[in-house]
Protein backbone atom coordinates (compact mmCIF):
# COMPACT_ATOMS: atom_id res chain seq x y z
CA UNK A 1 0.00 0.00 0.00
CA UNK A 2 0.95 3.48 -0.74
CA UNK A 3 2.50 4.99 2.39
CA UNK A 4 0.57 8.48 3.33
CA UNK A 5 4.00 10.35 4.07
CA UNK A 6 6.60 9.10 1.86
CA UNK A 7 10.32 10.63 3.54
CA UNK A 8 13.03 9.69 0.99
CA UNK A 9 16.68 11.16 1.69
CA UNK A 10 15.80 14.60 3.39
CA UNK A 11 18.65 16.48 4.06
CA UNK A 12 17.91 19.87 5.74
CA UNK A 13 20.83 22.59 6.34
CA UNK A 14 20.94 25.79 7.49
CA UNK A 15 23.19 28.83 6.57
CA UNK A 16 23.34 28.51 2.95
CA UNK A 17 25.85 27.19 0.67
CA UNK A 18 27.62 23.98 1.24
CA UNK A 19 26.79 23.50 4.96
CA UNK A 20 29.53 22.67 7.44
CA UNK A 21 28.25 20.05 9.59
CA UNK A 22 27.13 22.22 12.36
CA UNK A 23 24.62 23.67 10.57
CA UNK A 24 23.43 20.54 9.32
CA UNK A 25 19.96 19.86 10.83
CA UNK A 26 19.00 16.80 9.29
CA UNK A 27 21.02 14.25 7.16
CA UNK A 28 19.39 12.40 4.73
CA UNK A 29 16.30 11.18 7.02
CA UNK A 30 14.03 8.59 5.28
CA UNK A 31 10.74 7.55 6.48
CA UNK A 32 7.47 5.83 5.68
CA UNK A 33 4.24 6.82 7.41
CA UNK A 34 1.41 4.47 6.96
CA UNK A 35 -1.98 5.91 6.44
CA UNK A 36 -3.94 6.11 9.47
CA UNK A 37 -0.57 5.37 11.35
CA UNK A 38 -0.06 6.88 14.54
CA UNK A 39 3.82 7.80 14.33
CA UNK A 40 5.70 9.30 16.82
CA UNK A 41 9.49 11.27 16.46
CA UNK A 42 11.24 11.40 19.57
CA UNK A 43 15.07 12.96 20.07
CA UNK A 44 16.56 15.48 21.92
CA UNK A 45 16.41 19.54 21.78
CA UNK A 46 18.22 20.70 18.78
CA UNK A 47 17.68 17.60 17.36
CA UNK A 48 16.04 18.36 13.91
CA UNK A 49 12.55 16.63 15.38
CA UNK A 50 10.62 19.66 14.78
CA UNK A 51 12.71 20.72 11.51
CA UNK A 52 11.45 17.92 10.27
CA UNK A 53 7.69 18.30 11.13
CA UNK A 54 7.93 21.50 9.36
CA UNK A 55 9.86 20.48 6.17
CA UNK A 56 6.41 17.61 6.05
CA UNK A 57 4.34 20.85 6.17
CA UNK A 58 6.07 22.67 3.50
CA UNK A 59 7.08 25.49 5.68
CA UNK A 60 10.60 24.85 5.57
CA UNK A 61 12.46 24.14 2.41
CA UNK A 62 14.66 20.61 1.98
CA UNK A 63 16.79 18.44 0.07
CA UNK A 64 15.61 15.33 -1.08
CA UNK A 65 12.01 13.45 -1.87
CA UNK A 66 8.90 14.16 -0.13
CA UNK A 67 5.32 13.12 -0.90
CA UNK A 68 2.18 12.90 0.85
CA UNK A 69 -0.50 10.64 -0.32
CA UNK A 70 1.53 10.27 -3.46
CA UNK A 71 1.78 13.73 -4.36
CA UNK A 72 4.84 15.76 -4.16
CA UNK A 73 4.73 18.64 -1.23
CA UNK A 74 6.69 22.00 -3.10
CA UNK A 75 4.69 24.01 -0.13
CA UNK A 76 2.28 24.22 2.59
CA UNK A 77 -1.48 22.50 1.69
CA UNK A 78 -4.55 21.87 3.16
CA UNK A 79 -3.92 18.32 2.56
CA UNK A 80 -1.49 18.42 6.02
CA UNK A 81 -3.10 20.33 8.86
CA UNK A 82 -0.50 21.47 11.73
CA UNK A 83 -0.90 21.96 15.35
CA UNK A 84 1.74 24.11 16.78
CA UNK A 85 2.94 23.87 20.35
CA UNK A 86 1.93 27.71 20.85
CA UNK A 87 -1.08 27.21 19.83
CA UNK A 88 -1.51 30.08 16.90
CA UNK A 89 -4.32 30.54 17.52
CA UNK A 90 -5.52 34.33 15.56
CA UNK A 91 -6.71 36.51 19.04
CA UNK A 92 -9.35 38.23 16.83
CA UNK A 93 -11.58 35.63 15.73
CA UNK A 94 -13.63 33.79 17.53
CA UNK A 95 -13.23 29.47 18.77
CA UNK A 96 -15.81 28.92 15.68
CA UNK A 97 -13.73 31.75 13.47
CA UNK A 98 -10.79 29.83 14.35
CA UNK A 99 -11.85 26.80 13.37
CA UNK A 100 -13.39 28.30 9.93
CA UNK A 101 -9.98 30.31 8.82
CA UNK A 102 -8.99 26.64 6.66
CA UNK A 103 -12.51 26.29 5.52
CA UNK A 104 -12.02 30.20 4.01
CA UNK A 105 -8.85 28.54 2.88
CA UNK A 106 -10.17 25.64 0.71
CA UNK A 107 -13.25 27.73 -0.46
CA UNK A 108 -16.12 25.96 1.06
CA UNK A 109 -19.45 28.34 0.84
CA UNK A 110 -19.87 30.52 3.46
CA UNK A 111 -23.08 28.56 4.34
CA UNK A 112 -21.43 25.68 4.91
CA UNK A 113 -18.73 26.86 6.85
CA UNK A 114 -20.11 27.63 9.99
CA UNK A 115 -22.00 24.20 10.71
CA UNK A 116 -18.70 22.18 9.38
CA UNK A 117 -16.28 24.71 12.17
CA UNK A 118 -18.70 23.60 14.48
CA UNK A 119 -19.28 20.01 14.06
CA UNK A 120 -15.62 20.14 15.01
CA UNK A 121 -15.70 22.40 17.40
CA UNK A 122 -17.81 20.09 19.07
CA UNK A 123 -15.90 17.24 18.43
CA UNK A 124 -13.04 18.83 20.87
CA UNK A 125 -15.58 19.39 23.31
CA UNK A 126 -15.80 23.03 23.00
CA UNK A 127 -19.37 23.30 21.98
CA UNK A 128 -19.69 25.89 24.59
CA UNK A 129 -17.25 28.08 23.46
CA UNK A 130 -17.89 28.52 20.17
CA UNK A 131 -17.84 32.44 20.32
CA UNK A 132 -15.40 33.33 22.64
CA UNK A 133 -12.23 34.52 22.12
CA UNK A 134 -8.96 32.67 22.23
CA UNK A 135 -8.05 35.16 25.15
CA UNK A 136 -10.92 33.62 27.54
CA UNK A 137 -10.02 30.00 27.21
CA UNK A 138 -7.36 28.39 28.94
CA UNK A 139 -3.69 26.72 27.57
CA UNK A 140 -5.80 23.72 27.25
CA UNK A 141 -9.27 24.77 25.57
CA UNK A 142 -6.38 26.85 22.71
CA UNK A 143 -4.83 23.48 21.98
CA UNK A 144 -8.48 21.73 21.52
CA UNK A 145 -9.28 24.78 19.66
CA UNK A 146 -5.98 24.74 17.63
CA UNK A 147 -6.77 20.86 16.91
CA UNK A 148 -10.60 21.46 15.50
CA UNK A 149 -8.92 23.96 13.51
CA UNK A 150 -6.27 21.25 12.12
CA UNK A 151 -9.25 19.03 11.66
CA UNK A 152 -11.46 21.04 10.05
CA UNK A 153 -10.54 21.37 6.42
CA UNK A 154 -10.59 17.60 6.48
CA UNK A 155 -6.50 17.60 6.24
CA UNK A 156 -4.82 13.95 4.76
CA UNK A 157 -2.43 13.96 7.83
CA UNK A 158 -2.42 15.69 10.77
CA UNK A 159 1.22 17.05 11.76
CA UNK A 160 1.86 17.86 15.75
CA UNK A 161 4.49 20.04 16.94
CA UNK A 162 4.90 18.85 20.41
CA UNK A 163 1.26 20.16 20.55
CA UNK A 164 1.36 19.28 24.97
CA UNK A 165 4.50 20.84 25.85
CA UNK A 166 3.27 23.85 27.20
CA UNK A 167 0.33 22.31 29.12
CA UNK A 168 0.35 21.06 33.21
CA UNK A 169 0.49 17.23 33.39
CA UNK A 170 -3.32 16.44 34.16
CA UNK A 171 -4.57 18.92 31.19
CA UNK A 172 -1.50 16.96 29.36
CA UNK A 173 -2.92 13.63 30.25
CA UNK A 174 -6.69 14.58 29.12
CA UNK A 175 -5.79 15.98 26.10
CA UNK A 176 -3.76 12.70 25.40
CA UNK A 177 -6.70 11.10 25.61
CA UNK A 178 -9.11 12.79 23.52
CA UNK A 179 -6.85 12.80 20.65
CA UNK A 180 -6.58 9.08 20.46
CA UNK A 181 -10.51 9.08 20.14
CA UNK A 182 -9.96 11.94 17.72
CA UNK A 183 -7.54 9.65 15.78
CA UNK A 184 -10.08 6.66 16.23
CA UNK A 185 -12.93 9.03 15.09
CA UNK A 186 -11.29 10.24 11.78
CA UNK A 187 -8.98 8.01 10.82
CA UNK A 188 -6.04 10.06 10.38
CA UNK A 189 -2.13 9.74 9.81
CA UNK A 190 -0.97 11.51 12.80
CA UNK A 191 2.89 12.80 12.85
CA UNK A 192 3.50 13.98 16.09
CA UNK A 193 6.80 15.48 17.58
CA UNK A 194 7.49 15.43 21.17
CA UNK A 195 10.72 15.54 23.82
CA UNK A 196 8.44 13.11 26.09
CA UNK A 197 9.29 9.29 26.01
CA UNK A 198 5.96 9.23 27.89
CA UNK A 199 3.86 10.66 25.56
CA UNK A 200 5.25 8.85 22.35
CA UNK A 201 4.92 5.36 23.85
CA UNK A 202 1.22 6.37 25.05
CA UNK A 203 0.08 7.55 21.90
CA UNK A 204 2.17 6.27 18.63
CA UNK A 205 2.22 2.66 16.86
CA UNK A 206 5.67 3.31 16.41
CA UNK A 207 8.20 5.88 17.58
CA UNK A 208 10.88 7.16 15.24
CA UNK A 209 14.08 8.26 18.02
CA UNK A 210 16.37 10.55 16.36
CA UNK A 211 20.01 11.31 16.93
CA UNK A 212 21.59 14.28 18.02
CA UNK A 213 22.47 16.91 15.96
CA UNK A 214 22.75 16.51 13.04
CA UNK A 215 19.03 14.38 12.90
CA UNK A 216 19.46 11.20 11.50
CA UNK A 217 16.99 7.94 12.45
CA UNK A 218 18.48 6.17 14.69
CA UNK A 219 15.94 3.51 15.58
CA UNK A 220 12.08 3.07 15.03
CA UNK A 221 10.57 1.31 17.73
CA UNK A 222 7.13 -0.63 17.52
CA UNK A 223 4.83 0.11 19.89
CA UNK A 224 2.81 -3.15 20.84
CA UNK A 225 0.69 -2.00 23.32
CA UNK A 226 -2.90 -2.94 23.64
CA UNK A 227 -5.75 -1.14 22.62
CA UNK A 228 -7.84 1.02 23.64
CA UNK A 229 -5.11 2.38 26.09
CA UNK A 230 -7.03 4.98 27.22
CA UNK A 231 -9.44 3.56 29.80
CA UNK A 232 -6.96 1.12 30.84
CA UNK A 233 -4.39 2.94 32.72
CA UNK A 234 -1.92 1.23 30.35
CA UNK A 235 1.25 3.39 31.73
CA UNK A 236 0.97 1.58 34.89
CA UNK A 237 1.52 -1.80 33.05
CA UNK A 238 5.11 -3.53 32.63
CA UNK A 239 4.93 -3.68 29.62
CA UNK A 240 4.86 -0.24 29.06
CA UNK A 241 7.36 0.26 31.88
CA UNK A 242 10.14 -1.87 29.76
CA UNK A 243 9.22 -0.02 26.01
CA UNK A 244 9.81 3.42 28.06
CA UNK A 245 13.03 2.19 29.46
CA UNK A 246 14.36 0.76 26.18
CA UNK A 247 13.40 4.19 24.75
CA UNK A 248 14.84 5.85 27.61
CA UNK A 249 18.39 3.99 27.03
CA UNK A 250 18.38 5.08 22.78
CA UNK A 251 17.72 8.95 23.77
CA UNK A 252 20.55 9.02 27.35
CA UNK A 253 22.95 7.79 24.55
CA UNK A 254 21.72 10.88 22.18
CA UNK A 255 21.72 13.25 25.11
CA UNK A 256 25.48 12.54 26.49
CA UNK A 257 26.76 12.57 22.72
CA UNK A 258 25.03 16.04 22.16
CA UNK A 259 26.15 17.44 25.56
CA UNK A 260 29.72 16.42 24.23
CA UNK A 261 29.61 17.95 21.21
CA UNK A 262 27.70 20.73 21.96
CA UNK A 263 30.29 22.17 24.81
CA UNK A 264 32.88 23.82 22.42
CA UNK A 265 30.56 25.47 19.82
CA UNK A 266 27.80 26.80 22.07
CA UNK A 267 28.71 29.43 24.70
CA UNK A 268 26.38 29.12 27.80
CA UNK A 269 23.83 27.16 28.30
CA UNK A 270 24.47 24.66 25.43
CA UNK A 271 21.85 22.39 23.32
CA UNK A 272 23.28 19.42 25.01
CA UNK A 273 22.04 20.42 28.61
CA UNK A 274 17.91 21.50 27.56
CA UNK A 275 18.48 18.05 25.91
CA UNK A 276 19.85 16.87 29.44
CA UNK A 277 16.86 18.17 30.98
CA UNK A 278 14.25 16.86 28.68
CA UNK A 279 15.37 13.52 29.27
CA UNK A 280 15.94 14.27 33.17
CA UNK A 281 12.17 14.92 33.31
CA UNK A 282 11.51 11.67 31.42
CA UNK A 283 13.47 9.96 34.14
CA UNK A 284 11.84 11.07 37.66
CA UNK B 1 -19.19 53.75 44.08
CA UNK B 2 -16.62 55.30 46.27
CA UNK B 3 -14.61 56.39 43.13
CA UNK B 4 -17.02 58.33 41.54
CA UNK B 5 -17.78 60.23 44.17
CA UNK B 6 -14.28 61.22 45.13
CA UNK B 7 -14.29 62.24 41.24
CA UNK B 8 -17.69 64.29 41.33
CA UNK B 9 -16.37 66.36 44.09
CA UNK B 10 -12.81 67.07 42.95
CA UNK B 11 -14.50 68.45 39.39
CA UNK B 12 -17.05 70.22 41.72
CA UNK B 13 -14.55 71.94 43.91
CA UNK B 14 -12.43 72.58 40.87
CA UNK B 15 -15.64 74.47 39.61
CA UNK B 16 -16.16 76.17 42.84
CA UNK B 17 -12.81 77.70 42.96
CA UNK B 18 -13.04 79.10 39.43
CA UNK B 19 -16.57 80.49 40.39
CA UNK B 20 -15.05 81.88 44.01
CA UNK B 21 -11.91 83.02 43.54
CA UNK B 22 -12.65 85.70 40.90
CA UNK B 23 -16.20 86.71 42.73
CA UNK B 24 -13.88 87.51 46.66
CA UNK B 25 -11.68 89.22 44.34
CA UNK B 26 -8.64 86.93 44.80
CA UNK B 27 -8.33 86.55 40.92
CA UNK B 28 -8.75 89.83 38.68
CA UNK B 29 -12.59 88.87 37.73
CA UNK B 30 -11.33 90.75 33.70
CA UNK B 31 -8.55 88.51 33.17
CA UNK B 32 -11.14 85.11 34.78
CA UNK B 33 -14.63 85.52 34.96
CA UNK B 34 -16.45 83.30 37.27
CA UNK B 35 -17.44 79.77 36.21
CA UNK B 36 -21.05 80.70 35.59
CA UNK B 37 -20.22 83.74 33.07
CA UNK B 38 -18.26 81.37 31.55
CA UNK B 39 -20.73 78.76 31.01
CA UNK B 40 -23.51 81.92 30.44
CA UNK B 41 -21.43 83.04 27.52
CA UNK B 42 -21.34 79.33 25.83
CA UNK B 43 -24.75 78.73 26.37
CA UNK B 44 -25.72 82.52 24.61
CA UNK B 45 -22.96 81.19 21.72
CA UNK B 46 -24.23 77.98 21.14
CA UNK B 47 -28.19 78.78 20.88
CA UNK B 48 -26.97 81.79 18.83
CA UNK B 49 -25.31 78.91 16.53
CA UNK B 50 -22.03 80.65 16.80
CA UNK B 51 -20.34 78.21 18.59
CA UNK B 52 -21.12 75.50 16.30
CA UNK B 53 -21.04 77.67 13.15
CA UNK B 54 -17.16 77.89 14.24
CA UNK B 55 -16.90 74.27 15.66
CA UNK B 56 -17.77 73.34 12.10
CA UNK B 57 -15.09 74.91 10.58
CA UNK B 58 -12.64 73.19 12.69
CA UNK B 59 -13.98 70.08 12.69
CA UNK B 60 -13.98 70.16 8.80
CA UNK B 61 -9.99 71.04 8.90
CA UNK B 62 -9.37 68.00 11.35
CA UNK B 63 -11.57 65.34 9.31
CA UNK B 64 -10.01 66.55 6.06
CA UNK B 65 -6.60 66.30 7.42
CA UNK B 66 -6.78 63.51 9.24
CA UNK B 67 -8.31 61.23 6.50
CA UNK B 68 -5.57 62.24 4.06
CA UNK B 69 -3.05 61.70 6.81
CA UNK B 70 -4.78 58.04 7.28
CA UNK B 71 -4.91 57.59 3.43
CA UNK B 72 -1.36 58.33 3.35
CA UNK B 73 0.23 56.96 6.48
CA UNK B 74 -1.62 53.61 6.79
CA UNK B 75 -0.85 52.21 3.09
CA UNK B 76 2.90 53.38 3.44
CA UNK B 77 3.18 52.51 7.16
CA UNK B 78 2.38 48.95 5.89
CA UNK B 79 4.57 49.04 2.87
CA UNK B 80 7.37 49.89 4.90
CA UNK B 81 6.32 47.42 7.67
CA UNK B 82 6.23 44.89 5.08
CA UNK B 83 9.46 45.50 2.81
CA UNK B 84 12.68 45.93 4.85
CA UNK B 85 14.55 47.54 1.97
CA UNK B 86 11.63 50.27 1.07
CA UNK B 87 12.10 50.97 5.01
CA UNK B 88 15.66 51.14 5.42
CA UNK B 89 15.75 53.75 1.95
CA UNK B 90 13.21 55.46 3.78
CA UNK B 91 14.29 55.69 7.09
CA UNK B 92 16.55 58.73 6.93
CA UNK B 93 14.23 61.22 5.26
CA UNK B 94 11.12 60.11 7.56
CA UNK B 95 13.32 60.41 10.85
CA UNK B 96 14.53 63.70 9.75
CA UNK B 97 11.10 65.28 8.68
CA UNK B 98 9.06 63.84 12.10
CA UNK B 99 11.04 66.22 13.40
CA UNK B 100 10.34 69.17 12.00
CA UNK B 101 7.55 71.27 14.01
CA UNK B 102 4.24 71.31 11.85
CA UNK B 103 4.11 74.78 13.51
CA UNK B 104 7.38 75.76 12.25
CA UNK B 105 7.03 74.29 8.68
CA UNK B 106 3.28 76.76 8.88
CA UNK B 107 4.77 79.84 7.37
CA UNK B 108 6.03 77.38 4.43
CA UNK B 109 2.63 76.03 3.79
CA UNK B 110 1.15 79.53 3.80
CA UNK B 111 3.80 80.43 1.11
CA UNK B 112 2.89 77.60 -0.91
CA UNK B 113 -0.95 76.80 -0.30
CA UNK B 114 -2.03 80.42 0.59
CA UNK B 115 -3.77 81.98 3.77
CA UNK B 116 -7.04 79.45 2.85
CA UNK B 117 -8.25 76.08 3.79
CA UNK B 118 -5.45 74.38 1.90
CA UNK B 119 -2.82 75.19 4.40
CA UNK B 120 -4.63 74.20 7.24
CA UNK B 121 -5.17 71.05 5.56
CA UNK B 122 -1.82 70.32 5.14
CA UNK B 123 -0.62 71.62 8.77
CA UNK B 124 -2.76 68.77 10.23
CA UNK B 125 -1.46 66.42 7.78
CA UNK B 126 1.87 67.07 8.52
CA UNK B 127 1.63 66.45 12.34
CA UNK B 128 -1.03 63.63 12.18
CA UNK B 129 0.61 61.45 9.21
CA UNK B 130 3.89 60.89 11.45
CA UNK B 131 2.12 58.83 14.95
CA UNK B 132 -0.06 56.97 11.89
CA UNK B 133 2.85 55.68 10.03
CA UNK B 134 5.37 54.77 12.66
CA UNK B 135 2.43 53.21 14.36
CA UNK B 136 1.55 51.29 11.25
CA UNK B 137 5.14 50.55 10.55
CA UNK B 138 5.77 49.02 13.76
CA UNK B 139 2.55 47.35 13.89
CA UNK B 140 2.71 45.64 10.75
CA UNK B 141 6.32 44.54 11.67
CA UNK B 142 5.81 42.47 14.92
CA UNK B 143 3.13 40.49 13.99
CA UNK B 144 3.75 37.24 16.01
CA UNK B 145 5.66 35.00 13.29
CA UNK B 146 3.91 32.11 14.59
CA UNK B 147 0.31 33.61 13.36
CA UNK B 148 1.70 33.74 9.92
CA UNK B 149 3.45 30.50 10.15
CA UNK B 150 0.15 28.88 11.28
CA UNK B 151 -1.77 30.54 8.69
CA UNK B 152 0.99 29.67 5.57
CA UNK B 153 0.67 26.39 6.87
CA UNK B 154 -3.11 26.31 5.70
CA UNK B 155 -2.06 27.91 2.33
CA UNK B 156 -2.60 31.42 3.01
CA UNK B 157 -0.29 33.49 1.31
CA UNK B 158 -0.23 36.69 -0.46
CA UNK B 159 -3.08 39.01 -0.19
CA UNK B 160 -5.17 36.65 1.53
CA UNK B 161 -2.08 36.35 4.42
CA UNK B 162 -2.16 39.94 4.35
CA UNK B 163 -5.61 40.48 4.47
CA UNK B 164 -7.11 37.83 7.04
CA UNK B 165 -3.72 38.02 9.38
CA UNK B 166 -1.24 41.04 9.19
CA UNK B 167 -3.63 43.73 9.03
CA UNK B 168 -6.04 42.39 11.72
CA UNK B 169 -3.00 41.33 14.07
CA UNK B 170 -1.78 45.14 13.06
CA UNK B 171 -5.15 46.76 13.60
CA UNK B 172 -4.37 47.83 16.97
CA UNK B 173 -0.98 49.38 16.72
CA UNK B 174 -2.70 51.12 13.55
CA UNK B 175 -5.31 52.41 16.06
CA UNK B 176 -3.26 53.78 18.33
CA UNK B 177 -1.49 55.63 15.62
CA UNK B 178 -4.50 57.14 14.51
CA UNK B 179 -5.79 58.46 17.86
CA UNK B 180 -2.25 59.87 18.21
CA UNK B 181 -2.47 61.56 15.34
CA UNK B 182 -5.65 62.98 16.08
CA UNK B 183 -4.30 64.57 19.12
CA UNK B 184 -1.35 66.16 17.50
CA UNK B 185 -4.10 67.20 15.03
CA UNK B 186 -5.76 69.32 17.22
CA UNK B 187 -2.73 70.84 18.59
CA UNK B 188 -1.59 72.40 15.37
CA UNK B 189 -5.17 73.63 14.31
CA UNK B 190 -5.89 75.69 17.20
CA UNK B 191 -2.30 76.95 16.26
CA UNK B 192 -3.06 77.37 12.36
CA UNK B 193 -6.47 78.92 13.40
CA UNK B 194 -4.49 81.97 15.17
CA UNK B 195 -2.55 82.55 13.05
CA UNK B 196 -4.58 83.01 9.69
CA UNK B 197 -7.95 82.42 10.00
CA UNK B 198 -11.30 84.09 9.90
CA UNK B 199 -13.42 80.78 11.54
CA UNK B 200 -12.76 78.10 13.77
CA UNK B 201 -12.53 77.83 17.58
CA UNK B 202 -8.58 78.74 17.72
CA UNK B 203 -9.76 81.95 15.83
CA UNK B 204 -12.51 82.19 18.17
CA UNK B 205 -10.20 82.07 21.19
CA UNK B 206 -7.92 84.66 19.99
CA UNK B 207 -10.33 87.05 18.52
CA UNK B 208 -12.27 87.14 21.97
CA UNK B 209 -9.12 87.81 23.54
CA UNK B 210 -8.26 90.85 21.00
CA UNK B 211 -11.25 92.19 21.37
CA UNK B 212 -11.25 91.69 24.97
CA UNK B 213 -14.49 89.63 25.02
CA UNK B 214 -12.94 87.32 28.21
CA UNK B 215 -15.93 85.31 29.06
CA UNK B 216 -15.82 84.33 25.13
CA UNK B 217 -12.35 83.52 25.00
CA UNK B 218 -12.99 81.03 28.01
CA UNK B 219 -16.08 79.64 26.04
CA UNK B 220 -14.22 79.00 23.22
CA UNK B 221 -11.54 76.84 25.30
CA UNK B 222 -14.08 75.34 27.15
CA UNK B 223 -15.68 74.39 23.71
CA UNK B 224 -12.24 73.51 21.97
CA UNK B 225 -11.34 71.12 25.12
CA UNK B 226 -14.91 69.47 24.81
CA UNK B 227 -14.24 69.24 20.83
CA UNK B 228 -11.20 67.50 21.55
CA UNK B 229 -12.44 65.35 24.40
CA UNK B 230 -15.58 63.93 21.91
CA UNK B 231 -12.96 62.79 19.00
CA UNK B 232 -10.98 61.05 20.96
CA UNK B 233 -14.02 59.38 23.04
CA UNK B 234 -15.89 58.44 19.45
CA UNK B 235 -11.98 57.81 18.17
CA UNK B 236 -12.00 54.85 21.47
CA UNK B 237 -15.38 53.40 20.95
CA UNK B 238 -14.26 53.05 17.41
CA UNK B 239 -10.99 51.41 18.26
CA UNK B 240 -12.85 49.10 20.79
CA UNK B 241 -15.08 47.96 18.58
CA UNK B 242 -12.96 46.80 15.79
CA UNK B 243 -10.30 45.21 18.58
CA UNK B 244 -13.20 44.02 21.08
CA UNK B 245 -11.40 40.75 20.96
CA UNK B 246 -8.54 42.18 23.00
CA UNK B 247 -10.69 43.29 25.45
CA UNK B 248 -11.96 40.09 26.18
CA UNK B 249 -9.39 38.41 28.06
CA UNK B 250 -10.79 39.89 31.47
CA UNK B 251 -14.30 38.15 31.37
Amino acid sequence: MQPSIDIRNVSKSYGGGPAPDGLLALDDVSLQIGQGEFLAILGPSGCGKSTLLHVVAGLTPARGELSVHGKKVTGPGLDRGVVFQDYALFPWRTVLDNVAFGLEMKKVPRHLRAARAFRYVTMVGLAGFADRYPAQLSGGMKQRVAIARALAFDPEVLLMDEPFAALDAQTREILQAELLRIWEQTGKTILFVTHSIDEAVFLAQRVVVMTARPGRIKQIVDIDLPWPRVDSDVRSSRPFALLRHRIWELLAEEVEKAQHSASPMAPGRSRGDVAADAAAQEVV
Amino acid sequence: MRGLLLRVSVAFGLLALWEGLPRIGLVNPNFLPPASDVARTLWRLLASGELLRHARVSLDRILLGLAVSILVGVPLGIFMGSWKTFERTLDGPLQAGRQVSAIALFPVFILFFGIGELSKVVIIFWASVWPILLNTTIGVKTVDPVLIRSARSMSARGATLFRKVILPAAAPAIFTGIRLGAAYAFMVLVAAEMIGANAGLGFLVLNSQEVFKIPEMYAAIVALAAFGLGVNKLLYHLERRATVWREAGGT
